[in-house]
């Protein structure tokens, strides 16, 4: 009981100190930039800015695909010489229902509709009801659609905002259809609101034939990855609105971009790359060319492939750019959340007033009532108080108003632990026991008790961070590491630091 | 254990007044649960709560409240959901309408918050926030009834209940707002009055170890005694360590804070007053004879 070998000793402040300097990173400018300097982020009720939900409109979205899809099977039918007496759209159901001419004609119908080629595998369902087939959308691949077109939109929203400058932007999938978006320092979101509620072009344009010089009817666009400037002519060619895919693919052991265009854009195409062989164009979305490669032929058939280094990757990304060239379907914003940067100084203020004045009440309060054991109690608190820090710090977390209500409620029920061990050992010495005695049984029994005590709280703040959102999260977080660390503090700390004393000095009498 | 039968009593009876006055009025629901708009502003000089219900008006915006809070020159202004508005757009344009009112009326002025929660949103984080509570205390009763026994954990889980109900109607009586931040506060008291109840019986339990000859009304009142400083000692430490949240916290946290507070006292109460009595009542028969 009294014996704490060397290596345990040492294992313990090692801990301590470590934390300390987690927390350095707070307080101070990094000194080279080879060494890891995380620190903990202010949220933005702390900071400024505004915070934005935005869902996405998946009823769009399904409808978009119904009405491509009846084109498709239109399409279909023509070019297989066949007929039909009505094809519908069912938005409810989400699927097209198709009368076919005659009974004669079902069969061959039906080889039309099985070649149909899905967006997603295992797209459409082929049923026959009343004579009528229905096509429809299986549930796993709206729900596919919806997950793609979440990620799509990150990626446009993600551009987007990076164009206006914001510093720090965080962009996040939240559940099925939503993105949570974070902008610190952005106070007044409405230029915001404004340019996600816009839709993205893309277009294709033939580069100048002076590419290095902006002349008449040309502007220099960025090539991607900072290679510079070219001159693009000013007139669309073919509009990314006739696109109506975009894969990555194989071809010839390299990864290319395959495109699909609709009639529109098919025909376009058809034209433009029969009259400028060998010559270079350019993709440009929003301003900026993704790729300018150089038309090796005429492409009539609607679609087209774009060669470059691609690797895996960056073809499957490019691919998703392009369908993604305007936002899959609108986003609404269903939750603002903005605060001015005077109120976020104030809430700091407010924050570190009060917990600073809490830290001390409390640690007043131990001194008072425990005497030295409250000293000793008073060392595990700070620490308790520096690891909750460096945790934090380490993970990069965010550090939200009711964030620091829970670092004080912590600190306040830390100390619980303390008064556990110190009334058992004023207790165990009542009933008459030596001081050892007493120091150990108060130890042993006050054990059981805390962990028992702190378990519960634990999963009562496990169940707020899984179920809560946004400022209650945090403050989960704080409690939830704060227990964590109180156990440390005072079940190893602070009864280290009892029993060294102990040892050291050997009283007669326990401080109690 | 006298006083047992009253305490009983009057913890019922507040809390069945607790629960009438949920019912009506009812909590002073918050922008996260009711949807709608706040927008707090800040002016160079003292705004007059009518002026700036004036201005918004020349804006054609109907606001439900203006009212002053904090210092003099802080307007808070709230604009209650469209009924049967699920229309989030409608929502979003009418923060952007009001914040460009209020800019162009009043120079000078500082938006210092604008928040907009739509419909959806505010349903959903009601649901999120009673399912937190429900399965907060569904795994207290849980980890309590595989830690003690049975009866430990009922008496735990009605007497949680009892502070629970008190502490809403508190919320009712003060009409705080109720939002996301008060669930925290709900839980965190929770959380806080499970820890008080599981180390008195925890002694409880080692004492029925100790004394097996103890009739069980003694044996609690001992428990309780041994344990009323660590009870007592605790509860002060963080109400402590609360108090400076109620009294500097800012708007966001006064309310968190004071409610806090007072579970603060409810908790360590219940812990002595309630939880002790209902376990003799439960425990009679299996645990022990009263004596």
């Amino acid at each position: 009981m009294l014996y704490y070998s060397r290596l345990r000793m040492l294992g313990v402040v090692g801990i301590c100190l470590i934390s300390a300097l987690l927390c350095l990173p707070n307080f101070m400018k990094s000194p080279s930039s080879s060494l890891p300097w995380h620190q903990v982020h202010l949220g933005l009720d702390l900071r400024g800015g505004s915070y934005l939900l935005l869902q996405l409109d998946t009823k769009t979205l399904q409808h978009d695909r119904l009405q491509s899809l009846e084109g498709e099977i239109r399409q279909g039918l023509l070019s297989a010489h066949l007929g039909y007496r009505l094809i519908q759209r069912d938005d409810a159901t989400a699927s097209v229902l198709l009368t076919p001419r005659s009974e004669s004609e079902k069969e061959s119908d039906r080889k039309v509709l099985e070649e149909l080629t899905p967006s997603i595998p295992g797209e459409l369902a082929i049923n026959e009801k009343d004579g009528r087939f229905v096509i429809s959308l299986t549930p796993e691949s709206i729900r596919a659609r919806a997950r793609e077109a979440v990620s799509r939109s990150i990626e446009i929203v993600r551009r987007r905002i990076d164009s206006t400058g914001a510093i720090d932007p965080s962009i996040a999938r939240e559940g099925e259809d939503r993105i949570v978006l974070e902008l610190p320092g952005i106070s007044d979101p409405q230029r915001i609101k404004t340019l996600l509620g816009t839709t993205a072009r893309m277009t294709f344009h033939l580069v100048s034939p002076d590419p290095l010089h902006a002349g008449p009817g040309t502007t220099m666009l960025p090539l991607p990855e900072g290679r510079g400037e070219i001159a693009v002519e000013d007139r669309v060619d073919v509009d990314g609105a006739n696109l109506t895919d975009a894969a990555a693919t194989m071809n010839e052991g390299q990864w290319v971009v395959e495109l699909k265009f609709d009639n529109k854009g098919a025909d376009d195409f058809a034209r433009i790359t029969t009259e400028n062989v060998g010559k270079p164009f350019a993709i440009v979305l929003d301003g900026h060319i993704l790729t300018s490669p150089v038309i090796n032929g005429p492409i009539t058939a609607g679609r087209g492939i774009i060669t470059g280094r691609f690797t895996a990757r960056s073809a499957s990304d490019l691919a998703l750019l392009l369908r993604a060239g305007a936002l899959p379907a609108p986003l609404a914003v269903v939750e603002q959340r903005s605060i001015g940067p005077s109120l976020g100084a104030a809430s700091i203020h407010a924050g570190v007033v009060s917990l600073v004045a809490g830290f001390v009440l409390v640690v007043l309060f131990m001194l008072l009532f425990y005497g030295r054991f409250g000293l000793y109690a008073d060392i595990a608190l700070f620490a308790n108080l520096v690891m909750i820090l460096a945790i934090l710090s380490l993970f990069g977390a965010t550090l939200t108003l009711p964030g620091m209500a829970g670092i004080l409620l912590t600190l306040g029920m830390a100390v619980d632990a303390n008064i556990l061990i110190n009334e058992r050992i004023r207790e165990e010495v009542r009933n008459g026991r030596k001081p050892l005695q007493a120091l150990q049984a108060g130890f042993q029994r006050a054990t059981g008790t805390i962990i028992d005590s702190n378990a519960t709280a634990f999963l009562a703040h496990v169940m707020l961070f899984v179920f809560g959102t946004g400022p209650v999260r945090n403050f989960a977080l704080t409690i939830t590491i704060g227990i964590v660390t109180t156990l440390f503090t005072t079940l190893v700390l602070s009864r280290m630091l009892i029993v060294r004393w102990y040892a050291h000095k050997r009283p007669q009498e326990l401080p109690v | 254990m006298r006083g047992r039968h009253a305490g009983l009593i009057v913890s019922a009876l507040l809390s069945i007044a607790s629960v009438v006055l949920f019912i009506t009025p009812g909590l002073n629901l918050g922008l996260d649960f009711r949807g709608g708009i706040i927008v707090e502003t800040h002016s160079p000089a003292a705004e007059d709560p009518a002026h700036m219900r004036e201005v918004l008006k020349a804006g054609h915006i109907n606001a439900a409240s203006v009212q002053s809070f904090g210092s003099p020159q802080d307007v808070r202004i709230a604009i209650n959901l469209p009924p049967g508005g699920e229309d989030e757009h409608v929502t979003q344009k009418l923060v952007d309408q009001v914040r460009t009112v209020i800019v162009q009326a009043v120079p000078g002025v500082q938006i210092q918050r604008a928040d907009a929660v739509g419909g959806s949103v505010s349903s959903e984080l009601f649901r999120d926030g009673v399912l937190a509570l429900l399965f907060s205390l569904g795994m207290i009763l849980i980890y309590i009834w595989f830690r003690f026994e049975r009866e430990f954990a009922l008496s735990a889980v009605i007497t949680l209940v009892l502070d629970l109900t008190k502490t809403i109607g508190f919320l009712v009586v003060t009409r705080f707002e109720f939002d996301l931040v008060m669930v925290a506060a709900l839980l965190t008291i929770l959380g806080y009055s499970t820890n008080d109840k599981v180390v008195v019986y925890d002694r409880i339990r080692e004492n029925l170890r100790k004394y097996r000859t103890m009739p069980l009304r003694e044996l609690l009142d001992l428990s309780i005694n041994e344990t009323l400083n660590r009870t007592l000692g605790t509860s002060m430490t963080v109400f402590l360590a609360a108090l400076p949240l109620a009294l500097f916290g800012g708007s966001t946290l006064t309310g968190f804070a004071t409610v806090m507070l007072f579970g603060i006292v409810v908790g360590t109460s219940s812990s002595i007053f309630i939880a002790a009595p209902l376990l003799l009542l439960m425990g009679q028969k299996r645990l022990r004879k009263a004596g």
